[in-house]
């Protein structure tokens, strides 16, 4: 490996915007056959480093190496031309075409006179997906894919450029095992190959199970590259984040008082069916399943976003007529939605605005909004969770992803509610800050607010939740009590295989496939998980 | 909960406001402000019957309906809608306003009468908006051709005139002592309300949030729908204003009054920095870009220029305003990358 | 959430009813026909139908050239006036001469791409907005029209017979005009749809950042796009002076929401990405045939503007109900198969 140069490489790399210095002098080498990790809190420049390496950016100073010599890359474009291919933290879809046109968008096979060859289009589309063991249709829009679809999308679109250097930007963040896993095979047989991989994802033990060789950035600047082998996970976060962390999952006990939320038989049709549910105050409630399977529609449906056909949504008292977020939020609910970047902040306005967008009322002096009362409490938030930030007027668009999440957060948990619906808390965020969401929401829960938290991080569902509920194929299938729930009884009745635990005895009896499918994929995926426990039970995930 | 981590707070990076002085001022309204006090000063240099209160008062006074629509039209286009209907609910109004007086109804119950009217079309504007999501483009289209049709059905292609003189005196007379005319001076009572409205208060915050990130706004609680329908209404209550207003200036009401007038009232907005996808502007800007034109125009009138060079200057005006901030952007980039320039990610 | 659930049928079923957003303004059409076939049955007559297609030629060329610059989510308000100048441009470069048609044809579309060229500049190496420059471009065209023409016009008296022909003859009784169209539709519309290139311009509109890091090459699209609705434009102005002979300076005045209305009635989403040169000349020939039936209906002329605009606004909100029914249905329908 030490004779040929690396296939792709920086050298003293640095990239400003503006004051913010997002990289100083960072090196980086990406060896064919190797899969290489990026480690780093929120806004280290992990992102920046991808975004350089594929042409987008251009360095300040520094250069970035092909083989062993400088190149410039002078637009997405020509990164592409020498084999660079990259999956972008956010996706980029063209939601008006077609899933295959947005794969193939420039490299469309061709027919006779340079036309389309749309059955080859097809073709080769359907044979991405069938080696990622995902079932969506080449010629869906790609317009209302899920988050976790996306990136699918996005992954394939990756791959198919038989790219010689493939870099990953948090491909995992919004996936649940099985695509995981498949993913991760995708990218054993690319390193196979002889190609270079860079691979970004805040969850460690996937970085463990993948990776050999790990390099890590802190607040923009290089702290060093080294063999995985023989590595702990402390020691990673530790160069992350500079110091030692606290424990995960920070549980505190909390005295449970009575229901806040109901919800009862609750049935959009098409989406989801009879789900029922309470949440107490003081308690987290966790919405484990698939990606899919209907949580977030329940979510949004409870908030008021979309409308239901049957059922009752209680909070407190109050029963909501359904269909307006503004009422649901007088009642005192507040909702940290699924994507952050279309419903959970308007990407061009500034921080302080986003915060205070959702408490126009409170921050009024008189009838106009006082800017220092907005400001004051934008500061105490962004404080409080430890934004990372320049200005308060910036606009939150160029935040990292990271702490665009923790603005989402601030700009609901301002609202005081008495119930919080959280759909992927810690989605894209790194370990620092995840554990002190967890120490947030277990605090809050504390002071006795209720918390129904969507998850599709496993461990955070057990480590979280005083009570987790299941759902497959948009019916709640099972309910476990927190000293029952582990990745065992949640997998299981994610998947469809209810036992004992079923509620209510409604054995949700229409999983044909995915009960079988997912099995399969186990099999199939056996090997993989050889070095980590925790992501072979992940990759039970089946999608249905 | 107090926050306790010592070794990431170095991290947040302090809240200094550094003053940048060139990015402060190469912005568009300021631009156009700029413009407008060079066009005067410019004019009251060159041209001798310029700065007399009789021809500036004029030339508010020829403004007034432009002026009094481009409030509600800022607000819509700020909200990322817009209302081409507003020329055609002028003539609408005007229409009327001709056809009752001739019916014989007193003027002090046109007036009220007319307002409704102005109502009802923008409700139905906003209601097809909003109700069946349809693009305000296509829908204002429809009813600008509906409404002018409406028009052309209520009077034809009559003209009445002779309307009581106190009345047109209203829309003619100066306010005592002044030389703004009542018609600019309710113009700037407005604008100070729109302007607060836009703003300091949380209509205007979420004006902006709808522009900017619609769903982004509708999850945040902001009631979209019904702020949206509330704007266009606003925007028929204050185009059959100026219909009221455009009849008794001219004293003749027609059907084809104000006819075209919606392109101008854009242009201004457009020109005083608006952004027409919506989320970006300020009023401020707008009453510069109405005046500008106004003055512009009025001044090019003074010196005898035809018609035709005015729509020439209207057009490269509204170039200009929009190409100098990208130009001087560009300029600044190039001077921080002599290397060729990365562009940057929101633009 | 769908993508799990609708099976293959719902998808097919899906794409038959986007593909119908065309199906259904043909069904307007028909209808619209049929009815005013049945109240006055000259309405059908060889001359009547000719007439329309005549009509709707200009506007329908107008609406392919503003397609393929509506798909890239900007927009062409210019075109309007450069009909206007082409049109009395052409007319004072055949008066008194014997013009070649070619010639003359190639001039108006060089003045054409000239005003596009300018759009396109301004539009995609100034990323200006596009609805500030070209209503900037329509104020600064019209404008220098009216200063040349200076109140002439050019009288049919002076304009070669070979023009005149263009403009009202006909091939095998097809008329010359709506020929033009057809070419021109198809061959847009099957590069937008068939070649890579072509697929690119509904990137762009769908998401102009994604089409960045695609390393698609953004301004040279928009830039085509700009100089074919120049072209088409300069073309349509040729055309415009072929098939009325007399023309004062504001011809087509006020064309461009005329356009941008067939455009939208024809199913292109204004904020792009979406939709079919085919569904812009529908739509075009929908609103031709809209103002022929009030005509021929021998509907009051004070009412057929207001008729004309209701029917508009019926068309849009028809389309638009339709297509809340069917995901609403779609969703329904999952239920039932899916989960
Ligand atoms: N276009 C931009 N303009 C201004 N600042 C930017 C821009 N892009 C990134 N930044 C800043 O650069 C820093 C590094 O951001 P980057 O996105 O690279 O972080 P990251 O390591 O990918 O974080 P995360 O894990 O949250 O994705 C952040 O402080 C961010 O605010
Ligand atoms: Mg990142």
């Amino acid at each position: 490996m030490s004779e040929s140069p690396p296939i792709l490489a920086l050298k003293d790399v640095c990239k400003a915007f503006g004051a913010v210095r997002a990289l100083q002098d960072v090196s980086l080498e990406l060896w064919g056959g190797e899969i290489h990790a990026l480690a780093g809190e929120n806004g280290a420049g992990k992102s920046t480093l991808v975004k350089t390496l594929a042409g987008v950016h251009r360095p300040d100073e520094g250069q970035v190496l092909l083989d062993g010599r400088p190149v410039e890359f002078h637009g997405p474009g020509d990164a592409q031309q020498a084999g660079v291919a990259v999956i972008y933290q956010e996706p980029t879809l063209f939601p008006d075409l077609s899933v295959a046109e947005n794969i193939f968008m420039g490299r469309q096979p061709r027919s006779k006179f340079g036309r389309i060859d749309r059955g080859a289009l097809r073709a080769e589309t359907a044979k991405l997906f069938e080696r990622l063991g995902v079932a969506l249709d080449p010629d869906r829009p790609a317009r209302g894919l899920s988050i976790a679809d996306q990136q699918i999308v996005e992954i394939a679109k990756a791959i198919s450029r038989d790219a010689r250097v493939l870099i990953m930007d948090e491909p995992t963040a919004a996936l649940s095992g099985n695509e995981v896993a498949r993913l991760f095979t995708v990218a054993r047989t690319l390193q196979d190959q002889g190609c270079a991989l860079l691979f970004i994802s805040h969850r460690l033990e996937e970085i463990f199970d993948l990776c050999q060789r790990v390099t890590t950035l802190r607040d923009g600047r290089y702290i060093s590259t080294e063999l995985l082998d023989g590595l702990t996970a402390d020691d990673l976060v530790q160069r992350m984040v500079g110091r030692e962390l606290d424990t995960l999952y920070p549980k505190q006990e909390t005295t449970i008082g009575a229901p806040v939320l109901k919800v009862s038989r609750l049935t959009r049709e098409g989406v989801f069916t009879d789900v029922s549910f309470e949440v107490r105050s003081g308690e987290i409630v966790a919405l484990a399943g698939l990606v899919g399977a209907g949580r977030s529609e329940v979510a949004r449906a409870i908030f008021g976003i979309d409308r239901y056909d049957a059922g009752s949504v209680e909070v407190g008292t109050v029963e909501l007529s359904g269909g307006s977020p503004t009422t649901a939020m007088s009642a005192g609910l507040a909702l940290v939605p699924e994507d952050r970047r279309q419903q959970g902040l308007v990407m061009e306005g500034s921080i302080e605005r986003n915060i205070g967008l959702t408490q126009l009322r409170s921050l009024r002096r008189g009838p106009v909004i006082s800017r220092k009362v907005e400001r004051d409490r934008a500061a105490d938030w962004a404080i409080r969770l430890q934004l990372k930030y320049g200005r308060l007027s910036d606009v939150v668009g160029v935040l990292s992803g990271g702490n665009q999440q923790k603005v989402v957060l601030a700009k609901w948990l301002s609202t005081e509610p008495s119930v919080l619906i959280i759909d992927e808390p810690t989605r894209g965020i790194d370990v620092g800050t995840k554990s002190e969401v967890h120490r947030l929401l277990s605090e809050l829960a504390g002071q006795g607010l209720a918390v129904l938290m969507i998850s599709s991080d496993l461990p955070e569902v057990l480590g979280m939740a005083d009570r987790v509920l299941v759902m497959h194929e948009g019916r709640l299938t099972a309910e476990i009590p927190r000293d029952e729930a582990t990745e065992e009884t949640v997998m299981a009745a994610a998947t469809g295989q209810t036992r004992q635990e079923d509620v209510s005895g409604r054995a949700s009896s229409g999983q044909r496939s995915a009960g079988s499918e997912a099995t399969e994929v186990t099999k199939e995926d056996g090997a993989l998980g050889a070095r980590e426990p925790r992501s072979r039970q992940r990759a039970q995930g089946g999608r249905a | 909960m107090a926050p306790e981590a010592p070794a990431k707070a170095s991290a947040v990076r302090p809240r200094v406001e550094a003053p940048r002085p060139l990015t402060r001022f190469v912005r568009w309204d300021v631009i156009v402000t700029a413009l407008l006090i060079v066009v005067f000063l410019g004019g009251a240099f060159g041209t001798s019957d310029f700065a007399t209160s009789d021809n500036l008062s004029f030339a508010l006074d020829d403004l007034s309906e432009i002026a009094l629509i481009a409030l509600p039209m800022t607000l819509l286009v700020v909200a990322a809608e817009v209302d081409l209907s507003v020329a055609s609910i002028l003539g609408l109004c005007s229409a009327l306003f001709g056809a009752l007086w001739d019916a014989g109804w007193a003027i002090q119950m046109i007036i009220p009468f007319i307002l409704v009217v102005g109502v009802v079309a923008g409700l139905i504007n906003g209601l097809l908006v909003t109700r069946l999501g349809l693009p305000s483009l296509a829908v204002t289209i429809g009813t600008m051709t509906l409404y002018r049709g409406l028009a052309y059905v209520v009077l034809g292609t009559k003209a009445v005139a002779e309307f009581p003189q106190n009345y047109a005196d209203l829309a003619t007379k100066t306010v005592p002592g002044t030389p703004i005319p009542y018609p600019f001076a309710l113009f700037i009572l407005l604008a100070i309300v729109t302007a607060i409205v836009l703003h300091a208060t949380g209509l205007g915050r979420s004006l902006f949030a709808i522009g900017a990130q619609e769903e982004a706004a509708f999850f945040a609680g902001i009631r979209v729908k019904r702020i949206k329908l509330l704007l266009f209404v606003v925007s028929g209550l204050v185009s059959a204003f100026a219909g009221a207003v455009y009849t008794l200036r001219y004293g003749s009401a027609r059907a084809d009054n104000g006819l075209g007038l919606e392109l101008a009232v854009i242009a201004s907005v457009l020109l005083g920095g608006v952004d027409f996808d919506g989320g970006k502007g300020t009023l401020g800007g707008v009453i510069a870009g109405v005046l500008l034109i106004g003055l512009l125009r009025n001044l090019l009138m003074l010196r005898d220029v035809a018609t035709e060079i005015q729509s020439i200057v209207t057009g490269l005006l509204l170039i200009v305003s929009v190409l100098t901030p990208r130009i001087a952007a560009l300029v600044r980039q190039a001077r921080r990358h002599p290397r060729g320039a990365t562009p940057s990610a929101s633009s | 959430m769908a993508a799990i659930t609708a099976d293959t049928g719902g998808r097919r079923f899906v794409d038959t009813v986007l593909r119908a957003r065309e199906l259904s303004i043909l069904a307007a059409l028909i209808v619209l026909v049929a009815v005013t076939t049945a109240v006055n049955s000259s309405f059908l007559s060889t001359q009547g139908v000719k007439d329309i297609f005549l009509n709707a030629s200009i506007l329908a060329l107008l609406a392919v050239g503003q397609t393929m610059v509506v798909v890239t989510r900007n927009i062409d308000l210019s075109v309007g006036s450069v009909v206007g100048l082409v049109a009395f441009a052409s007319g004072k470069f055949v008066a008194g001469h014997d013009r070649n048609v070619l010639l003359v044809l190639v001039v108006g579309m060089l003045i054409g791409a000239v005003c596009g060229l300018v759009n396109g500049v301004l539009v995609s190496f100034f990323k200006v907005p596009a609805l500030v420059v070209t209503l900037g471009t329509l104020y600064v065209i019209q404008g220098l029209d009216y200063y040349w023409a200076h109140g002439q016009q050019i009288n049919a008296a002076d304009v070669p017979a070979s023009l005149l022909d263009l403009g009202n003859g006909s091939v095998l009784g097809i008329p010359y005009l709506p020929l033009i169209t057809v070419v021109v539709m198809v061959a847009v519309g099957y590069y937008l749809r068939a070649y890579p290139s072509g697929r690119e311009f509904y990137a762009i509109g769908s998401n102009p950042d994604a089409a960045r890091l695609a390393g698609i090459a953004i301004r040279k699209r928009i830039l085509t796009a700009y100089v074919v609705s120049g072209v088409l434009a300069g073309l349509a102005g040729v055309l415009w002076l072929a098939r009325f002979g007399t023309v004062v300076a504001d011809a087509a005045h006020g064309w461009e929401l005329k356009v941008v209305s067939a455009v939208v009635v024809g199913g292109v989403a204004i904020v792009g990405g979406l939709g079919s040169v085919y569904g812009a000349a529908l739509g075009a020939l929908l609103l031709t045939t809209i103002g022929s039936v009030l005509v021929v209906l021998k509907v009051n002329s004070f009412w057929q503007d207001a008729i004309a605009g209701a029917l508009l606004l019926l068309a849009i909100s028809v389309d638009r109900l339709l297509a809340l029914r069917v995901t609403r249905a779609l969703r329904k329908r999952n239920a039932r198969h899916g989960a």
